[in-house]
This record gives C-alpha cells, structure tokens and sequence, in this order.
C-alpha cells in the first residue's frame, strides 16, 4: 500500500509538471499583459518594466526560468498586487475556501445520503417522491442562482442572515447552502439507486434468512455495499465544489482563492492564474487519489497492490 | 413419526402491474423430523415460492399470504409478527440459497457473517462465537479454517462458498433445513461433495431437510420422500420409491421420461410437450389438461382433488377416479422407471467414491 501511493504520488508529480507547462504556454499565446492595463504608463516605462521582470526574453527562456523558480517553490509574485509572492496570496485565501468547501461538502453528502436512505427504504412514498424532486433541481438548476436566490429571499427580503463577506458563522450559512445544494443532491441520487439495488440483493435475502433485524441489515450489510458507488462521484464533487467556489465567492464577496482566481483573469495577472490552476489541479489530482485509496478500504475487493492474495 | 412442519392449504399471490400471479394455489404436506423431503418440477412452479413462505422470506410488497397455515411445532408461522419471526429465523428454520457467488456479503468476512446468527440467536460472546465458528468451518470441511474466518467471499471458490453457506445456515443447530437448489450452481464432483456433506449433517443433528431441485438423480440420492409441483400445486406426493417405481401422475411420467439415465442411451429425450401456464391467468380445471395426452373431458372442467394411492402416496389426476380408463404409464417411462433403479444405486454409489 505504501509504495502504491509513492508510486502514485510520483505520477502526480509528472501529471503537475505538463500541466504547469501546458498553462505557461498557453498563456503566452493569450493576448494581453498585465501591465497594459496601467495606462498611465509611458512606452519607456512599460520597456522597464517587461525588462524588470524578463519578459522580453524569448518564450523557451522565460519557460526554463519559470520552472526552474517552480521547482524552488517559487510562483513569482503578483503584478498587480504589490509584487506580493504567488504562494503567500494561495496561503492566505486557500483556508478560506478549504472551510467553505469542506462545509458544504460535509453538509452536502451527510444530508444528501440521508435523504437517499429514506427514499430507498420509503421506497415509491411521498418521501421518496420529494427527495427526488430535490435531487432534480439540485442537479439541474446551477448553484449560483440558488446563491441570488437566497440572498434575495433571505437575505434582503427577510433580513434573516448577512448576505455577504465571511469572518462571522452566519456569514458561512448561504455559501454553504448553495454550494452544497450539488453534493446534495448528487449523493442522495446515488444512494437511493444503490441501496434500493443492493437491499434487493442475493445476500440482504441470507442476511433476513439469519433472523438479523432490519435495522442491522440496513446499516451492516445494506450501506457499505451501497457506499462503494458512491465513492466514484466524489470526483464530480470535487470539480463542482472548485467551479463552484470561483462563482460564489465572487457572489457573496468571499476572500478565497476562487474570487483571487477571478479577479486575476479580468487583470491578466498570469502570475497568479497559474498558480491558481496549478492549486486547482494538484488538489483534483489528489481527489483522485484519495477516491482510489478509500475504494481499497471499502471495498476489499480491490485492495490495492501490496496486499499478499 | 411426529409432524415438524405442518403446511396446510397455502395461497401466495404476487400483486404485480399485470395483475395477481397466483404462484402458489393451495399448497398441502407434512415434513416430520428428520426427514428429508425433496420438491421437484419445472420452472416457475411454485417450489421456492412455498419454501420462502415457510422462512416468511417472501418480499411483502408485493407478495403476500393469501390463505393458509404453516404449522411448525403447532404454532402458526402466518400469524407471527416481523420481530418474533425474527426468534425463528437462523434458529430453528435456516435457508440456503441456490447460488453461492451472489449469497453471501462480498464485504463482510467470512466470519462475521457466519458469528452474526451465533451471537443473536445464542447469545455467545464475540470470542465465543468465533471459535464456535471455526469449528463449523471444520464442519463443513473447509481446511485452514482458523485463517479462512478473516477472509472475504471473493478468495473463495464456488464450492467453498456453498460451504460457508451452509455453515451460517447450520450454526444453531436448526430444526428445519430448506435447500433450494443448493448444488445447481455448482460442477458435478463438488455437487455430490456437497450432497455428502449434507447427508452427513443431518445424520449428526437430526434436522428436517426440504431439498428443491432439479435433477431426480439428486432426488434418489438424499431424499425420503418426494412432492412434484405444477402451477403452484402439489400434484404427487410419496416416498421416493412410490415416485419413481409407481407414479400416477402423467405429469410424473412426463418428468420421469424427461430425465436422462446412464443406460437408456439408444433411447432419446422424450420432453413435456408444450410450456407451462400463465400463473396470471391460470387454466380452468387441471392446468396440466393442456398438455397432457391421456387429459380427460372432466380435467379441462374440475380440479382433480388429491386421491389417495397408498397410506403415504396421493396424487392428483382423475385417471385415479374409480371411473376413469384404467391408463398405463408409456412404456418409454416404464422403462426408464427400470433404469432409474440401477442408476439410484450408481449414483450413491458415485456420491460415496467422491466424498
Ligand atoms: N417477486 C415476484 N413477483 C412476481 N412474481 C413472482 C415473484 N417471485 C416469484 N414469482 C412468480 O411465482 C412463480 C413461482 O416462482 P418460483 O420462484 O417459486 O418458481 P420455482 O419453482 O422455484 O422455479 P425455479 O425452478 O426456476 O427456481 C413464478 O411464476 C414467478 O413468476
Ligand atoms: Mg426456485
């Protein structure tokens, strides 16, 4: 197991390594630069300037550059913000949205599978019917129109909770509900499929066969199995939370590394947009690798390389 | 000898979109202890339908008892509630299922599925369910059974798993054993393995064993006696000698000359014409008439009640009416009949080389 995840962990290295090259290049194709939008700047300045930061050298040059200082752990600083480095603007956004993701992603699927295990278990019910109505909207209808929603209705309207910046836990409360209105309503689909499949199982039959009571067959034998499954919708939840951050930070003034990722693209600020995507893309690889390491634990059908079968 | 179970008159339906399949259409035996009682018939016949009633295992939506007891010990097992069929369950009545690879929770372990039923129903401490547990894998011949409890369904083959099966479904020691079809998914050496094994255990505990299957070798091989069912019905029942020396039924005939023996070889296959009824529409009269060549004019009108042949054979066709045409069976199955005497002694005597 140990050496799966070096392994594992090796190949993510390399997996970086492209795409850190594929967004340096690609944004040298882009047109614009982030000093452009300065228009107080003369030409002469401006020269000064791309000297200053090497961005007249030719493209292979200020590529070896960048991951050379990559390689150091060095992002490069910001061009708009005061030359601040890249890694110190990440640190101090990325709590803040690591807290309003795991928030909504805990709150997401928690309420989200128990809604599902009702709907299976009330199987054709009213309860069921409703759940799966909620499934439906949470799937279909984007977060940030939930995210307008809320803010109008109980924000403005009924003047309920803060409708926007974050410090104080009423703050957290409409961001949480809107970016976890998907991994609600995905897991809570999920579930119900699953469970609803495997209570009709061979071995749910033995289990009754036994004499062991409902309660033990549902939560026993019923959900691990019906958990398994779950685990590979993981991966959409996690883009979803990522996508999901860059439009409601921005919505309710959130200082996260979504709302940063957003501004930054209005201001060219490649420093910082790489920096970002690379952040994106190392936390989706680690998702990944995470999904497969809980499949080996519960599923012990597919424990991983290093086992002795 | 004394009465086990007791099933009298049972109606199952199942209330489908189509409207209510009559599964089981007034179903009637006895299994006394120790017994082995062996069910047969086609497909779709009712056999495991009237076996998980006995377990009350019949999904409810969208199946349901319809009529009927199921006496076991005199109690009525209809009338009990979920939680108190709960006691009896695992304890007294145990299931095992046709197939193996699907039976058993791919993840849990081995032991722990098997301790499940030791510690609820023997109320024995995890420690000592565990030993108890190996102890039934020994039981069952599973070697290396100290290591095998810690292991999952998958690192067992088909044969092995079949065992484990049986180890949950005799873990306290049940009055009533049901077998439906427990060696069909299984090849042919471990199936009489299998066979072995539970003659074997019945003979140590003395429990009362209903064995559905297919194959009327298996039949002469493990049973007592035998029920052959048609569209929800029992339509002959006695000892396996009556059955196979002296049945009465023609759709016994029909089973008996569909079944293929070592020697008859020169002689070929001689299948029940036609398929059997639509269980949601189910045939006035006897709903074997329609594919039945000795059918008599009443057969396509009235149900054949049950006639008695001798203390413990009855059948149901009204070629057994004092008025009806004294009708022989077809000397094809006549002699198959025969075969079938020689072929019982070679096929115990197979089991027993194999084990
Ligand atoms: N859940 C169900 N819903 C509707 N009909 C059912 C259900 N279970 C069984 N039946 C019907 O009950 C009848 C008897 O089925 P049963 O499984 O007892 O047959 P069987 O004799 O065991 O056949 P086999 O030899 O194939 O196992 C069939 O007509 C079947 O369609
Ligand atoms: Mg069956």
């Amino acid at each position: 197991m140990a050496r799966y995840i070096i392994q594992r962990l090796g190949y993510m290295l390399m997996t970086l390594f492209l795409i850190a090259s594929f967004s340096f290049f690609l944004m040298k194709l882009l047109p614009g630069s982030p000093l452009k939008m300065e228009e107080k700047l003369s030409d002469a300045q401006l020269e000064i300037l791309y000297e200053k930061y090497g961005l007249n050298d030719p493209v292979p040059i200020q590529y070896l550059r960048y991951i050379g200082n990559l390689l150091q752990g060095d992002l490069g600083v910001s061009f708009q913000l005061s030359n601040q480095p890249v890694t110190d603007i990440l640190l101090s956004r990325i709590p803040v949205s690591a807290h309003l993701g795991l928030q909504a992603l805990i709150v997401g699927t928690i309420i989200g599978m128990l809604l599902g295990i009702v709907a299976a278990i009330r199987n054709n019910s009213w309860m069921d019917y409703s759940a799966n109505i909620i499934s439906v909207v949470g799937i279909s209808i984007p977060s940030f129109i939930f995210a307008g929603l809320l803010q109008y209705y109980v924000g403005v309207k009924l003047g309920l909770l803060p409708i926007a910046f974050w410090g104080t836990f009423p703050q957290t409360i409409m961001p949480t509900i809107a970016l976890a209105i998907f991994p609600l309503a995905i897991s809570a689909r999920f579930m119900r499929t699953e469970l609803i499949e495997v209570m009709g199982s061979d071995y749910i039959v033995t289990a009754r066969a036994k004499g062991v009571t409902k309660a033990a067959i549902l939560f026993k034998h019923g959900l691990r199995n019906a958990l398994i499954p779950l685990v590979t919708v993981l991966g959409p939840m996690a883009v979803s939370l990522m996508t999901g951050t860059l439009v409601i930070e921005q919505i309710f003034s959130i200082p996260g590394i979504g709302e940063q990722f957003v501004t930054s693209v209005m201001t060219d600020d490649f420093s910082i947009i790489m920096g970002t995507t690379l952040f994106f893309a190392f936390f989706f690889i680690l998702v990944i690798l995470i999904i497969d390491i809980l499949y080996g634990i519960i599923d012990p059908r597919i424990r991983l390389a290093g086992g002795k079968e | 000898m004394e009465n086990i179970l007791e099933v009298n008159d049972l109606h199952i339906s199942f209330d489908t979109y189509g409207g209510e399949v009559k599964a089981v259409r007034g179903v009637s035996f006895n299994l006394k202890k120790g017994e082995t009682l062996a069910i047969v018939g086609e497909s779709g016949s009712g056999k495991s339908v009237t076996t998980r009633a006995i377990a009350r295992l019949i999904p409810n939506p969208p199946g349901r008892i319809k009529e009927g007891e199921i006496l076991f010990e005199g109690k009525d097992l209809t009338k009990l509630k979920e939680k108190q069929m709960q006691q009896i369950r695992g304890k007294e009545i145990s299931t095992i299922f046709q197939d193996p690879m699907t039976s058993l929770n791919p993840t849990m372990k081995i032991g722990t599925q098997i301790m499940e039923g030791l510690i609820k129903h023997q109320k024995m401490s995890r420690s000592e369910a565990k030993s108890r547990t190996v102890e039934l894998l020994d039981l069952v011949g599973l070697p290396n059974a100290k290591e095998r409890v810690d292991q999952y369904p998958h690192q067992f083959s088909g044969g092995q798993r079949q065992r484990v099966v049986i180890a949950i479904a005799l873990a306290c020691n049940p009055k009533i054993l049901i077998a439906d079809e427990p060696t069909t998914a299984l090849d042919v050496t471990i199936q009489a393995q299998i066979l072995e094994l539970m003659k074997d255990i019945q003979k140590k505990t003395e429990s009362s064993i209903i064995f559905i299957t297919h194959d009327l070798g298996v039949v002469a091989n493990v049973a007592d006696r035998v029920a052959v069912m048609y569209a929800g019905k029992i339509v002959e029942i006695g000892t396996v000698d009556e059955i196979f020396y002296n049945p009465k039924h023609p759709y016994t005939w029909g089973l008996i000359g569909s079944m293929p023996t070592l020697d008859n070889t020169e002689e070929s296959l001689v299948a029940i014409p036609g398929s059997p009824p639509d269980m949601l529409n189910p045939p006035k009269g006897d709903a074997f008439a329609p594919r039945n060549e000795y059918a008599l004019e009443i057969d396509f009108e009235m149900d054949p009640p049950m006639f008695q042949v001798s203390d413990t054979h009855y059948a149901a066709t009204w070629l057994l009416h004092e008025n009806a045409p004294k009708i022989e069976p077809p000397a094809s199955v006549k002699r198959r009949m025969k075969g079938m005497a020689s072929g019982m002694i070679a096929n115990s005597d197979q089991g027993g080389e194999q084990s």
